[in-house]
């Protein structure tokens, strides 16, 4: 038995056991985006504090970001308040930080990974409960609170419990048209929305490891709505390559020792965890949302659990989940109405997903009545959707291609839902008024699964396309 | 940084229940509220949709009912807290004057957040949870008391185990829940732990 890489790049990072009995860790890497900083900030210029490791901390803005026009001032006075605060703090303790001018602005999950910054062995924390993304790379990633990232401010260091690891094993291989979103849906599905508590997952397989870092990252992302705060893939080849010359890579002279390094951290065949899940790949179809948490989904061609037939526990959420929603149990979810479409957010906003959902869209026209959004992740990910086209090709099919930020994920900016409108969204959560109307509708689907029922008006297999 | 002030031994109130499993951090303080550089004023925020209908006139909801104005334990249910990191829903919720919450089990980062905050957040057993509900909700004025260092909660006579991770406790019971100071006591083995890090050194592609 050996260790797997989270024990490696735990003990790795471990700067000593503190009074409470917890660890105190090391952070290699944080990322910083307008809502959740200021008030650290605040709290470290209170107590006369100085930020310890300036160089470790990147910041951008991507939640209160409109995507429609970037002319400063923003004509919404509040998001432009916190826009001029962060620049304030960045400027006074001398943190880099990707703005507008820079080219590489975009979602914080985004920039991280495709700016080179997101490495593997690295720990990485950022006041953003989607930092799981960049466990992709073979990080530890997890989301912190502000009086965390406090802590990280003042200390480059956390107080942390270590979780136990869980290895989710996923075998056999997805079929056409499946991709690490449905393979993400289907965990949660499986394992339940607080199965992961107290847990990191190893996601490892031949099914996952098949996946690009693009995928890797959409599974890693939503970890988090199955209760674990973290999930990584082990590094590979296919890390190794993605990293290779990249802004904040290392370099030539650096590279080699890097990857060295990497390697010695994946978890190996016989390394040891605290627990493990079988997932069958081969059984997963594109999947779809109907309830009110990432975990109530099913396949697009499956109807709706009846509540007779969901375990006791789970009974009552769904009840109120299918009243919410407007949905009936036992129906089929395929055929059901949308009024907008969504691609974008930290979980489908990257290239990929982009060109994904532009191979569904390419020649054909959004259903009369549909709002269509595509949002890219970043600034890099808009610039590598124009070279190639992909902006006029989404226009002409009757899409709205919009400026990066994290939009219609969370609707911080002015991209929201209106009254009860359902959207089809390539986002990660499908709560409650998540979407910005406090009656909205949302389900959670992969950016192809989306890009269809916006053509089709409806939930449709993308398949058939 | 302990004082008498910071220790959370054993907290009192009056009961306020939602009964709800997997209460997100969306439906505790809707991210429009986050449109601030501060935490102020949250608490007036706290649960803003899910207590009014899309007319927005106030409906059936324990933080509208005046018989639990002024309670501050809140007893919930399983997953209380999933979804985002953002502390201002505990902020929210410290600043609705709630200083404690009790049920089933709580998201990780929620739970986190609220012990940064000083504020204990007790599981107890599905069962128990309810049953406390339960009690609030026939009689409240019902006085809850969350003993950590008895690990119990008691109301109206009967006691229920409670659990917390160890270091949650200690920091919750000694006080010590803000850690910004115990780290930074730490600052040569910081550099120590920086130091040993491959990648620290390494020069980037640029
Ligand atoms: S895209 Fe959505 S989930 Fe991702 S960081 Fe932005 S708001 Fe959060």
């Amino acid at each position: 038995m050996s260790r797997n890489l989270f024990d490696k790049v735990w003990e790795s990072h471990r700067v000593g056991a503190l009074p409470t009995g917890q660890d105190q860790l090391f952070i290699g890497l944080h990322l910083i985006h307008e809502v959740t900083s200021p008030q650290a900030f605040g709290m470290i210029a209170e107590r006369g504090m100085k930020v310890l490791y300036p160089e470790r901390s990147f910041a951008t803005a991507d939640h209160i970001v409109p995507t429609t026009s970037r002319k400063r001032p923003f004509e919404d006075p509040e998001a432009e308040a916190m826009l001029v605060e962060l620049e304030r703090n960045v400027k006074l303790h001398g943190i880099s930080f990707f703005d507008f001018a820079s080219g590489r602005q975009g979602v914080v999950h985004v920039v991280g990974p495709e700016l080179g910054l997101t490495q593997p062995g690295m720990t990485i924390a950022c006041g953003d409960s989607h930092t799981a993304t960049h466990g992709a790379f073979g990080a530890i990633a997890f989301g912190i609170g502000t009086s965390q990232v406090r802590d990280v401010l003042a200390t480059q260091t956390l107080a942390l419990d270590r979780p136990r690891v869980r290895k989710i094993d996923v075998r056999g291989s997805l079929g056409k048209g499946v991709g690490a979103k449905d393979l993400i849906l289907y965990i949660m599905a499986e394992l339940g929305v607080e199965g992961g508590l107290g847990y990191a997952y190893e996601y490892s397989g031949e099914a996952v490891t098949s996946l690009s870092m693009e995928g890797r990252m959409t599974l890693c992302n939503m970890s988090i709505e199955g209760g674990a705060r973290s999930g990584y893939v082990s590094p590979d080849a296919t890390t190794y390559d993605y990293l290779k010359g990249r802004p904040y890579s290392p370099g030539a002279a650096d590279y080699d020792r890097a990857v060295a390094w990497w390697q010695s951290l994946a978890s190996g065949p016989d390394a040891s965890f605290d627990d493990e899940k079988v997932i069958d790949a081969d059984v997963i179809e594109p999947m779809v949302t109907w309830g009110i948490n990432p975990g109530q989904g099913l396949g697009v061609g499956a109807r709706m659990p009846r509540l007779a037939d969901l375990p006791a526990e789970r009974r009552e959420g769904a009840r109120k989940a299918y009243e919410y929603m407007g949905l009936a149990e036992g129906a089929p979810i395929a055929g059901t109405k949308i009024d907008v479409a969504f691609i974008g957010s930290c979980t489908n906003g990257r290239i990929e997903d982009l060109r994904a959902a532009a191979a569904i869209a390419r020649g054909r026209k959004v259903a009369t009545g549909i709002r269509a959004l595509v949002v890219p992740g970043s600034m890099q990910v808009d610039a590598a959707a124009r070279a190639e086209g992909l902006d006029r090709l989404f226009s002409e099919a009757g899409f709205e291609y919009r400026e990066p930020g994290c939009s219609m994920c969370l609707a911080m900016n002015p991209d929201k839902l209106r009254g009860r409108e359902v959207s089809a969204s390539s986002s990660n959560r499908n709560f409650i008024g998540r979407q910005g109307s406090p009656t909205g509708r949302t389900l959670l689907m992969s950016p192809t699964m989306v890009a269809a029922a916006a053509l089709a008006g409806e939930v449709v297999d993308s398949r058939s396309f | 940084m302990a004082s008498a002030d910071s220790r959370r031994a054993l907290v009192t109130g009056r009961g306020i229940p939602l009964c709800e499993d997997d209460v997100d951090t969306d439906r505790i303080i809707p991210a429009r509220y986050m449109k601030g550089v501060s935490f102020e004023g949250l608490g007036e925020h706290a649960f803003h949709d899910a207590r009014r209908n899309p007319a927005g006139t106030l409906i059936d909801h324990p933080f509208n009912d005046k018989r639990f104005a002024g309670a501050s334990i809140l007893v919930v249910n399983r997953n209380f807290g999933c979804g985002s990191s953002r502390e201002h829903a505990p902020q929210a919720l410290a600043r609705a004057g709630i200083t404690a919450l009790v049920g089933e089990s709580f998201a990780e980062i929620f739970a986190g957040n609220c012990v940064t905050l000083g504020m204990v957040a007790a599981r107890v057993s599905a069962a128990d949870a309810k049953a406390l509900q339960a009690l609030v909700q026939k009689d409240p004025t019902t006085s809850i008391e969350i003993d950590l260092g008895k690990r119990e909660v008691r109301a109206a006579g009967k006691a229920y185990a409670l659990s917390l991770p160890e270091s949650q406790l200690q920091a919750l019971v000694t006080g010590t829940w803000d850690s910004t100071g115990a780290l930074l006591a730490n600052e040569a083995l910081i550099a120590k732990t920086a130091a040993s890090l491959p990648y620290m050194g390494w020069k980037t592609a640029g």
